[in-house]
């Protein structure tokens, strides 16, 4: 540099700018976050900063849990509950997939099927249940209708799009070494729209459990939504807030099981 | 298996892409095409292929393709076309399934294209995990499988760093002298088209004209990088290309 005299014994390093917006895996930071919401409740219930009636004590909850689990309703509950979330969910996704791939290759089922889709989505499928249980008597029937037609639609719409996004160059190389229609589908569209397929399993799962708790509000004698909404009735917070620990905790269980098949479908992925 | 083109043009809409093409494409040759960007290089292959139709004129294939020819017509793509989530061996056994051939005699074609393009120690690997070049080895060993009569191949090392380049140029020669093939070599690289065509067909920009068609009498094991006469044919093309290439260029402000 030509002034370099000039700067001579001015010397720093150079502030350093770059990095960030990369997240990486802080496992234990989920556990702590958790830990202190419960500790802070624990603590303001105890010391009476928080009231009884504004949040039930963690402790309490758990004791409650503990009665649940000792005098056997808990699986009670839980085994119809757990039945009508799969029956009804195997019922919705399986469905909302065929239909999804089916408006991802035609164009005429696309043209049809999109604005039936746009037009179900946005309803509450709580307020159809009263249709259902007429449809389907208040038994099994009309609960497994209510979880399958909530999941169905997030599915048709993850799935078709999951479709569309699969690589066409790829379709292309299949049509150019002769594959037939349906060995495209079965070997190139259906792996490639995977990814797109199992995040909207990720939603409809989710979505699944909250509706578990509506269709238990009919004619449901055992189950974690019936269980949690008597409690409310009741306004028994303690036992409120147990079930709604056991639906976040299945939750996150769904969670881990779809990231584990995500794992083992998609280990192609970079 | 020849393949001749008969006067094709071909329309987008109202524009006009290409304009009154013939060639012919001999067996046993690597005929090139060249031009400049958007003047329907690509295009010209995907009728070859039967993967578009033209507007007018005809593709012909001229005689039967030899036996045992499972796709007479294969592509090689630009951005290989591999499937992500099947490894290498399944990435060929695909095109094979289709045809029936399962189990041992698939084996015997994979284990025979994998040798001939270097990638035995690589049949499980999965696409993730290879580089650009070794990627292009198995879309060619993908295509040689189905034992081709034509080889379509749109710019196949243009994806590629130049030095990957080289040594796929490499290997292809080296395919080639094995055992000839007949290839459609679309690029827009003069040095790829000099040192692998026996035949380069320089196309105008849109609509496409075929401009010239140079014939490279020297057989391709010859053919080395800064040879006098190649450089010669070389820059001889370029010329032909230079101001097609620049009005090209200008025009594509104006679409």
């Amino acid at each position: 540099m030509s002034d370099a005299t000039a700067n001579a014994g001015v010397q720093r390093p150079v502030a350093y700018r770059g990095g960030g917006f990369a997240p990486s895996p802080r496992r234990w930071v989920g556990f702590v976050v958790f830990a202190v919401l419960v500790v802070l409740a624990e603590w303001g219930t105890r010391s009476g900063w928080i009231s009884p009636l504004t949040l039930p004590k963690p402790s309490d909850v758990l004791d409650t849990f503990g009665d649940l689990y000792k005098s056997g309703l808990l699986f009670q509950h839980l085994v119809p509950s757990l039945s009508r979330l799969f029956m009804g969910a195997l019922i919705g996704i399986s469905l909302g997939v065929v239909i999804g791939i089916l408006i991802g290759l035609f164009s005429y089922v696309r043209a049809g099927m999109v604005p039936v889709v746009a037009a179900i989505f946005p309803i509450p499928k709580i307020a159809l249940l009263p249709l259902f249980v007429i449809w389907f008597g208040i038994g099994e029937g009309s609960k497994y209708a209510l979880i399958a037609f909530g999941t169905f639609t997030p599915t048709v719409v993850a799935t078709y799009g999951a479709v569309d996004n699969v690589d066409r160059t790829l379709i292309r190389m299949g049509q150019s070494f002769g594959l037939s229609w349906w060995s495209i589908v079965r070997k190139i569209v259906l792996p490639g729209a995977m990814p797109g397929i199992l995040s909207g399993l990720r939603i409809s799962l989710a979505i699944a459990i909250i509706l578990l708790v509506a269709a238990e509000m009919l004619g449901a004698e055992f189950g974690i939504g019936a269980y949690i909404l008597e409690a409310g009735s009741l306004y028994d917070l303690e036992r409120l807030f147990a079930g709604v620990v056991i639906l976040s905790v299945l939750g996150v269980f769904v969670s881990v099981a779809v990231g584990l098949v995500e794992r083992r479908l998609l280990g192609w992925r970079t | 298996m020849d393949i001749q083109m008969k006067s094709v043009s071909h329309f987008y809409g109202s524009t006009e892409v290409l304009r009154d093409i013939s060639i012919d494409i001999p067996t046993g040759k690597v005929v090139c095409l060249v031009g400049p960007s958007g003047c329907g290089k690509s295009t010209l292959l995907r009728f070859i292929g039967g993967l578009e139709r033209p507007t007018q004129g005809e593709v012909l294939q001229l005689g039967e393709p030899p036996e045992g020819s499972l796709n007479p017509l294969t592509y090689v793509f630009q951005d290989f076309a591999l499937l992500p989530w099947r490894s290498v061996r399944g990435n060929i056994s695909l095109v094979l399934e289709d045809h029936g051939i399962r189990g041992e005699k698939a084996n015997r074609i994979i284990q025979d294209v994998l040798a001939r393009t270097k990638l035995s120690d690589f049949e499980n690997a999965l696409p993730k995990q290879l580089s650009g070049g070794m990627k292009q080895r198995v879309a060619i060993a993908r295509a040689l499988a189905v034992k081709p009569a034509v080889m379509l191949m749109d710019e196949p090392l243009s994806a590629l760093d130049a030095q990957t380049r080289e040594l796929l140029m490499d290997d292809l020669v080296a395919l080639w002298t094995r055992q000839p093939f007949t290839a459609v070599y679309v690029t827009h690289n003069l040095a790829e088209a000099v040192r692998l065509g026996h035949k380069v067909v320089v196309l105008s920009r849109r609509p496409g004209r075929v401009r010239e068609v140079v014939e490279i009498d020297t057989p391709l094991t010859e053919r080395t990088t800064g040879d006098p006469e190649l450089e010669k044919v070389q820059n001889k093309l370029w010329n032909l290309m230079r101001d097609e290439a620049r009005a090209a260029d200008e025009e594509l402000v104006n679409v």
